[in-house]
Parts: structure tokens; sequence; C-alpha cells
């Protein structure tokens, strides 16, 4: 499938693509903070807690993404038996798991202040600390599995039964009653969040994802590397 | 077109999959009782007999049913069907405040009566400025 990209042509970009990524990402993250920090209002019932949010609900975002492309890449790769496609599963996995623990930590942080609590067992956090075990399993069989084939199958196989977890995260508030509330931003109907808080919530968003492409692009070249050293010239 | 081989794994994963799909919804349908996080006052007004497990019942605090008598707090949890009358000691969440959600924890004394022994505060998935809200005719 993917032949048309060139392992030197991916390498070219991603040696040279990083230090761009993190010039855009500082300044996007700047803007984002400042608006999320100083500039957002403060919300109506819970005052300056709200500003959590924008970093909680962006994390939590990137880390259900990041895993459903996983989860997509693995079905590919293990249909067509690429080899390329698993690097870039691998690639993606670290910064998905650290927003997953972030949303949960920065959930947390907010729940004792809003609800009086750290934890609770609803649905949704508990869907959300499942998909952190399975972060955690994918990123585990890699370090197990010495051997790059077997570890290619059973990480696939771990992100593909994982994502079944994925639509229980994002519909867990609507199908069981749950301390977490129920979305904001609706595809359709009215987002119930209002624009000066949605804009520093679309900034931030578009810094973290800058940050895990960043991360991304550095674990893969890495990873193209390493099979550079083994003499393969090609994937 | 693909290889047999290829059609194979397609149809393996489709079959695991669905199969999976199948496990959870299983599992889920029949833990619905558990994984509900609480119950709401028509679901108690419902129960055919009372237990002493701890539950949850969650809703709105009811308009102008707060009464604070020293240490003992007393509120209504109503889902606008149905009310239950709770009665707790100890501090609330900073969000607790009538007309607002909130889920608590304890025992059933009777249908009408709950023991809570904690109380969370619930929030909604409303975001507005103060100004908004105001300009809303909120209080």
């Amino acid at each position: 499938m993917i032949n048309f990209l060139e392992p030197n042509r991916i390498f070219a970009i991603t040696s040279k693509a990083p230090k761009y990524v993190l010039f855009l990402f500082v300044i996007v993250l700047s803007i984002g903070l400042t608006e999320a920090l100083f500039l957002s209002p403060e919300d109506y019932k819970q005052s300056h807690s709200v500003r959590i949010m924008y970093v909680h609900v962006p994390s939590a975002w990137i880390s259900l993404g990041i895993f459903s492309i996983i989860a997509f890449l693995s079905i590919l790769s293990f249909i067509f038996k690429n080899k390329n496609l698993p690097l870039i599963s691998k690639s993606l996995a670290p910064s998905g798991f650290v927003f997953n623990i972030i949303a949960l930590v920065t959930g947390a942080i907010w729940g004792k202040p809003t609800w009086g609590t750290w934890w609770a067992w609803d649905a949704r956090i508990t869907s959300m600390l499942i998909l952190a075990l399975f972060y955690s399993m994918y990123l585990l069989s890699w370090k197990i599995f010495k051997n790059d084939e077997k570890a290619t199958k059973i990480s696939s196989i771990i992100a593909i039964l994982g994502v079944i977890n994925v639509p229980i995260i994002k519909f867990s508030v609507d199908w069981w009653s749950t301390l977490h509330q129920s979305s904001s931003i609706k595809i359709l109907s009215t987002t119930t969040i209002h624009t000066s808080m949605l804009i520093p919530l679309a900034i931030m968003t578009a810094a973290f994802t800058l940050f895990s492409i960043l991360i991304f692009l550095m674990k893969y070249n890495t990873e193209l590397i390493k099979i550079k050293n083994k003499g393969l010239d090609r994937l | 077109m693909y290889g047999k081989k290829v059609k194979l794994r397609i149809l393996f994963l489709f079959l695991l999959l669905a199969s999976l799909i199948l496990i959870v919804y299983l599992i889920l349908k029949s833990l619905e009782e558990n994984v509900v996080y609480f119950i709401s006052p028509s679901e108690i007004k419902k129960l055919t007999e009372i237990n002493s497990d701890k539950i949850r019942i969650g809703g709105m605090v009811k308009n102008k049913s707060i009464i604070i008598k020293s240490n003992k707090i007393n509120f209504i949890i109503t889902d606008f069907k149905s009310e239950i009358n709770v009665s707790y000691s100890g501090s609330v969440p900073n969000l607790f405040a009538e007309g607002k959600g909130v889920v608590a924890e304890g025992y059933l004394k009777d249908k009408n009566y709950f023991n809570a022994v904690k109380i969370l505060a619930k929030h909604d998935e409303n975001y507005m400025p103060p100004e908004i809200k105001e300009a809303l005719g909120g209080e």
C-alpha cells in the first residue's frame, strides 16, 4: 500500500519537521494559555475552576482520537501486512497515553472542588481508566516482545480490542446516569458553552494536537533510524 | 483484487469485532444496575422492596427545600416527577445549591426518606460567564 512513500523521503520530513512544529506549538500554546488563564471569563457557577477544563477536555479528545487512529492503522496493517503502519501507531501511542493520564488527573483536580470528590466509579471515568489500561498494554506489548513481527501482531490486536471502548467512553454520559456531565459541544443541537470559553478551548486543542504531532515525528524518526541501522533500505 | 489471505483476515477481524461488540453489549446490559452511578426518585418509588444496601440518588435540589438545623441539613431531591426527602450531617460541596444537580449517597429509610452519608454536587454541561447568566435571568 503506502509504497509511494519512500522511506528516505519520509525520513527527510521527520528529521526536519520537528523544529518547525515545535516553533508553531510554542506560539499556539502561549496564545492558548493566555486566553485560557487570563483573558477568558470565569464561569457563573464554578468560577475559576473552569480553567482546568481548557486542559482537561483537549487532553481527553486527543487521547481518544489517537487511540482511534492507532486502532484504524492496526486494522489496516493486520489485513494488508504493512510494515510501516505499525511504526506509525507505535510512535503515536506515547502522546496519547500521556494525554489520557493528564485528562484523568486534571479531572480529579476539577472534581474535588466541584463535585466534592476526587474520584467516582461512574461510567465515563471508569471507561477512561480502561482506555489508560489499554494504552499501557499497547505500549508494554512493544517492550515485552523483542521479535518485531510478534510485537506488531499482539499490539494491533490490543488496539483493535480496545477500540470497542472508544464509543463507550463517548456515549457513556448519554447511555447511563453518570456524575460526569454530558458533552457541551454537540453536533446535532446547540452547543452549551459560551463562545468566550469555546475560543480558548479550541486554541488549546490546536496546541495539544501540535504537541502530539511533535512527539509523533520525533518517535517516528527514531524508529526510522533504527531500521536504517539494521541495514534495511525498505520498510 | 486482494488475495485469499487478505479476505480471510478481513473476515477474521469482522468476526472478532462482531463477537466482541455482542459480548460487551450483553455484559453492560446485564450489569446496567451497577453501571448507572445513581438512580432517580421515580425509580425509588417503583422499588418493590427496600434493602439496606448503600445506594446513590440523583436529581435536582428542590427550590426552597433546604433546611439547616445546627449540623443537620434536610432537603428534597426531585426529578420533577417524584421527590424524596434527604437528611444529612456533614459538609456539602461548594456547588451544592437549590435548583442545582445533586447526587446523595446513603441508605433508604423508606420510599420517602433517605439518610445520606455523602453529598456530591453534579455539574451540568452549561458553561458561561456570570454576565451572560444574569442577562438570561438567572440568580
